[in-house]
């Protein structure tokens, strides 16, 4: 006996296609993967090598491969792959918490500005080219060195310093979106503003804010990294950049203890640009031919 | 007439972004924790309690905090930001000692950017399965990802110190003994590694969008017409495209000014480069408060400085924008 599939075809939800462009994207998925391995290696790597990254265990500057230390020692003769594996979890968390704070203070500003015009956007564009006008790195710094370096300060200074971007495309997809047919419908039918802002326009406005909020946690990596490398960051907190600042001096002798850590700004960093572009091309159909 | 009202227009709204910009940055440096008169004793090497009360009156900290705002604003319009307590020498001519090596750096390194970026870019928008396609997407890979003062310790290793071709710090060597050829040939030499560095954030930048706004051009209906025409490939790309390419490269590089000096003040330090940014790194970290707010008030003008001159160039080379003001 034979059955005979009768179910209608279903479309496909608009989440299902993404997926599907994303998954045929070789070099997300790869981007992914990677990511996937560091962020398991941040969570659980510290469990399988234990150890106080700040113990000194060894010759200082010993080299990849002596006394069984896979990565060498630091200037301070620290374990490099226990500080590396430490350092990933600082380097994520603050990357992930800056871009939040980054999307959050932008979607706010942007879907303000977007939907209000008028003064309001006036008034908001207007700080948004002011945050635009101060020197990023610059103004971070004196931030933290003000307030304290400590990582929940960075993060802050990190988010302060960023949102403009995510304001300006929030904006413009909210100036697009509010005047099209089923926002009006919506307001025609009652719709308060507060319910057309969060329920009807920005769940339409999220792809493209979601591809830079990707990326924003690549550049606040950077920023971090670039932050501890001068110096200015929690001294008692392993981070990549940091065993890169504080090893710099050795690097006639030992450019592996800078090297590594690098690389593995590096590869993170590539991953989540991948994994970005990926992203992109999924959710922005339109815009693939960048 | 009508590009005077605009620029003056323009002038105005600087000069109201700038005092926002000082107004801000000497707030924060007021509100925040810790005690202005407490570095200025730990500089002179300890104070008592009466002398610590002659510097708060010395330095006007004992006035409430707008006489004290609307003094310094004061100051900075008669072009005097302050003196510094650390290095004891005025603000402004720190700032001027230090300028010309950042903006030298900055310079070199964005017009290396965009000259290299773009001639990358239209090559490999015409060589779409050609080799510079695969450099065009390697650059703006290792553009994006790797932290910029990586990729200058890593030339640092490789150039200066492993293959001894480049200097390892500074600007100048004092050895070096000539007329303005040899000393210019001398700086020039020692810039090779920063200006590389600094601008490989940026070249990935230009060679990607200049790729895709050629792209764009080049599949356009007035290219295909200049073709039929008989015009070469070219003077096609060259006499054509390249003018619709170039205004979208050149409004990004505008924008860049901010990142510009943010890298810059990571190059130099991984360069001991003597410029603006070393001299930032030193005061905040010494919290020499008016040498601080100094640079972060000058860094700010050169931002709004290059914004304006980006966009009096795009009227220049792109007749579209001066319809729209």
């Amino acid at each position: 006996m034979t059955q005979i599939d009768d179910t209608p075809a279903k479309a496909r939800s608009p989440f299902s296609e993404a997926f599907e462009m994303f998954r045929r994207n070789h070099a997300a998925v790869i981007g992914l993967v990677i990511l996937l391995t560091i962020i398991i290696i941040a969570l659980i790597g510290p469990m399988l090598y234990p150890g106080d990254p700040f113990d000194m265990v060894w010759v200082p500057l010993s080299p990849p491969g002596e006394e069984g230390y896979l990565f060498g020692t630091d200037y301070l003769g620290r374990d490099m792959l226990s500080l590396l594996i430490h350092g990933a979890k600082v380097s994520l968390t603050v990357g992930v918490s800056a871009a939040f704070v980054t999307v959050i203070i932008g979607i706010t500003v942007g879907a303000l500005a977007g939907f209000y015009r008028g003064w309001v956007e006036e008034a908001l564009m207007r700080l948004t080219e002011f945050f635009q006008v101060l020197p990023t790195l610059l103004f971070s710094m004196v931030i933290v060195s003000l307030f304290g370096a400590s990582l929940p300060m960075i993060t802050l200074a990190i988010g302060l310093v960023s949102w403009p971007a995510v304001a300006r495309i929030t904006r413009a997809e909210f100036m697009r979106i509010r005047e099209l047919e089923y926002v009006t419908a919506a307001r025609a039918g009652g719709v308060k503003n507060n319910k057309l802002i969060f329920s009807v326009i920005l769940p339409n406005a999220l792809p493209p804010i979601i591809v830079q909020a990707a990326l924003m946690v690549g550049s606040a990596i950077l920023f971090e990294a670039g932050l501890s490398f001068l110096g200015l960051t929690d001294p008692n907190v392993a981070s990549w950049g940091q065993i890169i600042g504080s090893n710099r001096e050795y690097i006639l002798d030992a450019s592996f203890a800078v090297t590594v850590p690098g690389v593995a700004i590096f590869i993170t960093v590539m991953a989540i640009s991948l994994v970005g572009d990926g992203l992109n091309d999924a959710l922005n159909p339109k815009l693939r031919q960048r | 007439m009508h590009i005077v009202m605009t620029l003056l227009k323009r002038l105005i709204y600087a000069a109201i972004l700038l005092t926002a910009v000082l107004v801000l940055n000497f707030s924060m440096m007021h509100f925040a924790p810790g005690d202005v008169a407490d570095t200025i004793a730990a500089s002179m090497g300890g104070a008592d309690a009466e002398t610590m009360a002659q510097i708060r009156v010395e330095y006007g900290l004992d006035q409430p905090f707008f006489v004290q705002l609307f003094a310094y604003i004061g100051r900075v319009l008669s072009f005097d930001l302050g003196y510094s307590y650390f290095y004891n020498t005025p603000v402004t001519e720190l700032i001027f000692e230090r300028l010309p090596a950042t903006l030298l750096l900055a310079i070199t390194a964005q017009v290396l950017a965009v000259v290299v970026g773009v001639l990358l870019g239209v090559f490999s928008a015409r060589h779409p399965n050609g080799i510079a396609n695969y450099f065009v997407t390697i650059f703006a890979l290792f553009g994006y990802a790797a932290p910029v003062f990586w990729t200058g310790i890593l030339l640092l290793i490789g150039f200066s110190l492993k293959i001894p071709l480049f200097p390892v710090a500074g600007m100048s060597d004092v050895t070096v003994q000539g007329g303005f050829f040899v000393k210019a040939l001398d700086i020039a030499h020692h810039m090779v590694l920063p200006v590389l560095t600094l601008s490989s954030i940026f070249l990935a930048l230009y060679s990607r969008l200049s790729r895709a706004a050629m792209l764009e051009v080049l599949g356009s209906d007035y290219i295909r017409t200049a073709k039929a025409k008989g015009l070469s490939n070219r003077e096609v790309t060259l006499k054509h495209a390249l003018k619709n390419a170039l205004p979208p490269v050149v409004t990004l590089a505008g924008l860049q000014f901010s990142a510009v000096i943010s890298g810059a003040v990571l190059v130099e330090s991984v360069f001991s480069w003597p410029g603006l940014g070393q001299l930032a790194l030193t005061s905040i970290l010494a919290r020499d408060t008016p040498t601080i707010l100094g640079i972060l008030f000058f860094s700010a003008l050169v931002v709004i400085i290059g914004n304006l001159v980006t966009d009096l160039v795009m009227r220049l080379i792109d007749p579209r924008v001066r319809g729209h003001a």
